[in-house]
């Protein structure tokens, strides 16, 4: 037998074992004896020395021809046999993952929590500070302060709740954030731009639309050479950003004490978005709060110059923005603390 | 305050659709809370009832045959029952579409048959009353559309909302004034002239002023032939439109022209007014007086009275009159007062009485004491179309009047504050509609303010009276920059992320009610002595400010219990409220952070502690165990103290307190005040270098009696472990026989490394030696072999 059908002959037989092994740990056995030294191939190798000097080119080129064959063979035969066996093993792990019980274990802020963050965002955007104080309060934060001396009309506009602490100064749950406004003019010098939201009291029975106690987020700008037009401006930079780009912001004359001019703020009616549907009255419009230029005896009243200084100053419910946001029509059911509300948000 | 556009323009000629002219009205800061457009109605004819017969079959029906124009008989099936025969009525004929959407058409009603329908006032939009059909009266055309003739057809009634500062539009005069001046059209206040009898007021009645702080000025008039019958039609649904029942010619012309110019007036039958004298005083504290509804009111010192020549009080000054003056059917000389009150003096008096009317809300917002005699005149011209006599003269008696504020106005202040850059002159053509006159000097407009804009004092009530007439709408939008970034507070931050931590560890955020009824505490097991209450509460569920959140919170479980919502995890953060500490105004008020797991016992609290001050980045607090905390479990509580003060509580909620809130098994409780938390995290936390070197574990566990606290033996280990101690955990807690009664054994996994070396099993053994010793010689622990 020639040195050349030797080696086809180990060829074959080295092609042959290793198209046959039948997984891949065989496969994986037999290797050493398909290319050490020990194998046919390997053993011819060790011949070419016995050969004629003539045929050596030859024959060691058909030699490395051969090897590169087997080997070639032997790893194209690994990859198909690992992938099979991986196959094989993916089976045995095949899972029905709708059978996987649910439990989210997450929990939820209250919307009153989430939506006053939002609002705080942004303002604290528009470059605002977020102020907060007491719940309770006295007389001169709520009201006299506010330009509402205690004989004043107005103060009718609110129904209070007064606290019981024996004598003194009358104490009472704040019917608005606005003495937090009070109280950062007192400590803070402007310029000021600070929202404050928090939780206010009215002496209301609680129906759909009323609470005894509910929120909202007041904001005051107090600056050099602030003007009514700034707060128009404000304001409507504030609805573009909260509601989006599609809801506008107008302004209609009103009364406050503490705002001169007043206004109420209204925005596009973000159901009809402006055409006018049954929450808006199909006016287009719907009333969101109260703003106004900061009345000058505010300011005096916390030594602040009004001849140097305005601002303007603004309120609305959080609570109701909440419910407006999500379609929720009884404001009761946002305190009810119902898991199955408070988990839907 | 309601308006009809036909009464409007009476007075100006503005124009516009219904629409138009609703939003001009709002954005003048008179908001249009409705609006409705009469239809002409013209298939609705005025009747005349001519026979009522009753129906053969039917009790509860009547065949009325009415004339509907043409003199021949109409049969018609009806109702009601309050007509007779003469009267006219409304008669909704076949094909007329009601407001309500039904067709008339011709049937038979038990074998009767109609042919069309009476209505009542309701049916056809006039007004609430849908008892009976709308008798009309008046002098009506039989066969003639009835919306046409009572002047109401394509008419316009708005509903607008007033706002104190503009007493001026509490009348269709100023609404009129005010949208004229918007529509740049005339606005005319007419002079009612009226034709006098020779006879003189001055032999028959006089007024006197002995308050003058109270009253400004009395205007009064006498009318005599007065017939106290039924007012034309017109008047009549003018003023039911406007929300005022009719009652008779007297009571309803002194409601018209109170709605009409404003003025809220009062009449006097005068001859039950001795020698026709009045007097105005303040009265004596206790006086009495019977008021028009036959009330017997007990008058304070500060009301005002009006008294007759026996200085007996026959009226509460602009709040109600007396009964024994009162107007009767019998009436036939009126005495006539249109006077002005100081505002203060009637807000008190209508507060104080519990009276408030139409004319003491114009009154305490201030009326306009310079259209008296317009107002008197006008009410005479009226009572005069219907037969009365008017006697010669007006009374016209004053008082203080605050004078008439002349107010400069800064053109650059206007502009400085409303953002604007109007000229004098653009000030002066916005004021001067609506009744302010101006003259200009240089850069100021010295404006003086008309006597029916009392609200109007100075110059930044003018600048608001300004924007108003400008528009808002016309002001260009600025949005001003902060010179500072905006940001929240570290601790705002820092709140927001505890609760961030709770909702991701699956904590539901809550927000209970913030009051509380007594039996709520005392349920919860808290003291209800030293709480803060709600001085005029709506309910006793209301009554108390609540001094912790457990209340709350157990409310809200006993809820979704009952709601079977199974078991919960909850927090809450809100403000608590006490007494006022020493010194104090306020109430004692502090932020708490409550967290409840329900059907878990007190682990569960501790581990939510241990959550919360990872959170923060709190890790000096210790906890104490209580056995005395109210409202939580006695032997299952501790207090937590950090730097020496309590900053909250962890544990169970009282066994006894669940009970008494149907609070089925273990509620696991912690509490935290949230500022003291806050105030121990650690904003920077330096970094500690983490040890290369390699690191050994070892076991100790301690036989410990129950009343030592595991975590003073931990505290004893931390520091005999000194720098080599790299963690300590507590991992097993075994009670049992090996260990008897009141002991248990608690066992240490403790991690040491040095900084800067490996340690050795010598050096290992000499830190666990000095552990051990520290605590046996600490504490009445051993270590178990």
């Amino acid at each position: 037998m020639s040195v050349h059908d030797q080696i086809e002959d180990a060829r074959a037989q080295a092609l042959s074992r290793v198209e046959n092994a039948p997984d891949l740990d065989a496969l994986v056995a037999i290797e050493p004896s398909l290319f050490g030294k020990k194998s046919t191939l390997g053993g011819l190798k060790r011949l070419m020395g016995q050969v004629d000097a003539s045929e050596r080119a030859a024959i060691g080129k058909a030699l490395n021809a051969a090897q590169q064959a087997v080997r070639e063979a032997f790893d194209s035969v690994r990859v198909t046999l690992a992938a099979e066996m991986r196959r094989e093993q993916l089976e045995t792990e095949r899972m029905d993952l709708t059978e996987v019980p649910c439990a989210p274990n997450l929990g939820h802020l209250h919307l009153i929590s989430q939506t006053t963050q939002r609002l705080e965002d942004v303002f604290v955007g528009m470059g605002f500070t977020v102020s907060e104080g007491p719940e309770a309060e006295t007389d001169w934060y709520n009201f006299t302060a506010l330009n509402l001396p205690s004989w004043h009309p107005a103060r009718s506009m609110w129904d209070t709740l007064y606290l019981d602490l024996g004598s003194g100064e009358d104490v009472l749950l704040r019917t608005h954030t606005s003495p937090v406004q009070v109280r950062v003019m007192e400590q803070q010098r402007p310029p000021i731009y600070t929202v404050c939201p928090g939780r206010v009291f009215r002496r209301d029975t609680a129906d759909a639309s009323h609470l005894p106690a509910f929120h909202q987020i007041e904001g005051l700008v107090v600056d050099e050479g602030i003007t009514f037009g700034d707060l128009a401006g404000t304001l409507d930079e504030f609805t573009a950003a909260y509601f989006g780009e599609s809801i506008k912001s107008r302004l209609r004359p009103s009364f406050f004490p503490f705002t001169e001019p007043s206004a109420e703020f209204d925005i596009t009616c973000t159901i009809c978005e402006g055409a006018g549907c049954q929450t808006c009255a199909r006016t287009g419009w719907i009333e969101l709060g109260g703003c106004g230029v900061v009345h000058p005896n505010v300011l005096s009243n916390v030594g602040i110059d009004p001849e140097c200084y305005s601002g303007f100053a603004f309120g609305f419910g959080i609570d109701r923005l909440a419910l407006m946001r999500h379609g929720i029509s009884d404001l009761r059911d946002m305190f009810t603390n119902d898991v199955r509300f408070l988990t839907q948000f | 305050m309601r308006v009809l556009l036909s009464w409007l323009r009476e007075f100006a000629p503005v124009e516009g659709t219904p629409a138009e002219m609703g939003d001009q009205m709002s954005m003048l800061g008179m908001a249009v809370e409705s609006l409705d457009v009469f239809d002409p109605m013209e298939s609705i004819v005025v009747a005349r009832v001519l026979d009522l017969k009753p129906h053969p079959d039917a009790d509860r029906i009547q065949l009325v045959d009415v004339d509907p124009g043409d003199g021949e008989p109409l049969q018609i099936c009806c109702g009601a029952f309050n007509m007779t025969v003469g009267d006219l009525v409304p008669l909704a004929t076949i094909g007329t579409v009601m407001p309500n959407g039904m067709e008339i058409a011709k049937r038979k009603m038990r074998g009767e048959t109609s042919n069309g329908m009476l209505c009542s006032a309701a049916e056809i939009g006039l007004g609430s009353d849908h008892e009976g059909i709308f008798i009309l009266s008046g002098e009506l055309e039989v066969g003639e559309p009835l919306m046409a003739q009572i002047g109401l057809a394509g008419d316009v009634l708005y509903d607008l909302e007033i706002n104190p500062n503009r007493p001026d539009a509490m009348s269709v005069a100023g609404v009129a004034r005010d949208l004229a001046a918007h529509q740049g059209v005339a606005f005319v206040m007419p002079d009612w002239s009226v034709e006098e009898t020779s006879e003189s007021i001055d032999d028959v009645a006089d007024v006197v002023i002995h308050e003058p702080d109270l009253c400004g000025r009395f205007v009064a008039r006498v009318l005599r032939n007065v017939d106290v019958g039924v007012s034309p039609m017109w008047m009549q649904m003018r003023l039911t439109l406007c929300g005022m029942r009719p009652i008779s010619s007297v009571v309803d012309v002194s409601n018209y022209v109170m709605l009409e110019l404003g003025t809220p007036n009062h009449t006097y039958d005068l001859d039950k007014v001795p020698n026709g004298h009045l007097g105005v005083r303040r009265a004596v504290e206790g006086e009495e007086l019977i008021t028009l509804d036959d009330s017997e009111r007990t008058l304070r010192a500060s009301d005002g009275v009006i008294v007759d020549n026996t200085d007996t009080a026959i009226g509460i000054a602009g709040v109600m009159g007396g009964a024994s003056t009162e107007i009767g059917e019998s009436t036939s000389n009126v005495l006539l007062e249109v006077a002005w009150w100081n505002e203060r003096s009637i807000a008190e008096s209508s507060t104080s009485l519990g009276l408030r009317s139409e004319a003491s809300a114009r009154f305490e917002r201030g009326t306009d004491w310079d259209v008296n005699t317009r107002a008197v005149n006008r009410f005479c011209a009226l009572l005069s179309d219907q037969g009365a006599t008017v006697v010669s003269g007006i009374i016209d008696v004053r008082g203080n009047l605050r004078d008439t504020p002349v107010v400069d106005v800064r053109v650059p202040r206007v502009n400085a504050m409303l953002g604007t850059d109007l000229s004098a002159d653009a000030i002066v053509a916005l004021l001067e509609p609506i009744g302010f006159s101006c003259c200009v000097s240089d850069d100021v407009v010295t404006a003086t303010v008309p006597t029916f804009r009392p609200d109007c004092e100075f110059e930044i009530d003018i600048i608001e009276e300004i924007a108003r007439h400008h528009g808002y709408q016309a002001i260009a939008k600025t949005v001003p920059k902060s010179p500072d970034a905006g940001h929240l507070t570290s601790v705002q931050t820092a709140r927001r992320e505890l609760k961030a931590t709770l909702a991701g560890a699956g904590f539901n955020e809550i927000v209970p009610s913030p009051f509380l009824s007594p039996d709520d505490v005392i349920r919860s097991g808290l003291d209800v002595d030293a709480v803060v209450e709600v001085r005029n509460p709506l309910a006793a569920e209301e009554s108390i400010m609540r001094p912790s959140l457990l209340p709350g919170v157990l409310s809200v479980i006993a809820y979704n219990q009952s709601h079977r919502s199974g078991d919960l995890a909850l927090f809450e953060m809100g403000h608590t409220f006490g007494v006022p500490l020493a010194g104090e105004t306020l109430p004692d008020e502090n932020t708490w952070l409550a967290v409840a797991v329900t059907g878990s016992d007190a682990t569960a609290a501790k581990a939510g502690w241990d959550l919360v001050a990872a959170s923060v980045g709190v890790e000096t607090a210790t906890l104490v165990n209580r056995d005395d905390l109210p409202g939580l479990h006695p032997t299952r509580a501790a207090e937590i103290e950090l730097d020496g003060r309590t900053i909250g509580r962890v544990g169970e909620v009282d066994p006894g307190a669940l009970e008494a809130w149907s609070i089925s098994g273990r509620v696991a409780w912690l509490e935290v005040k949230v500022d003291d938390l806050l105030a121990a995290r650690i904003e920077s936390k330096p970094y500690r270098v983490v040890s290369t070197q390699p690191s050994s574990d070892i076991d100790l566990a301690f036989m410990v009696p129950d009343d030592t606290q595991a975590s003073a033996i931990e505290a004893t280990l931390v520091e005999a472990g000194g720098d080599d101690l790299a963690s300590i955990r507590l991992f097993d807690v075994y009670r049992g026989e090996q260990v008897g009664d009141s002991a248990r054994s608690v066992a240490w996994a403790l991690r040491l490394q040095a900084r800067d070396r490996t340690m050795t099993d010598a050096d290992i053994a000499v830190v666990r030696q000095r552990c051990i010793d520290a605590v046996e010689s600490t504490h009445p622990a051993r270590l178990r072999d």
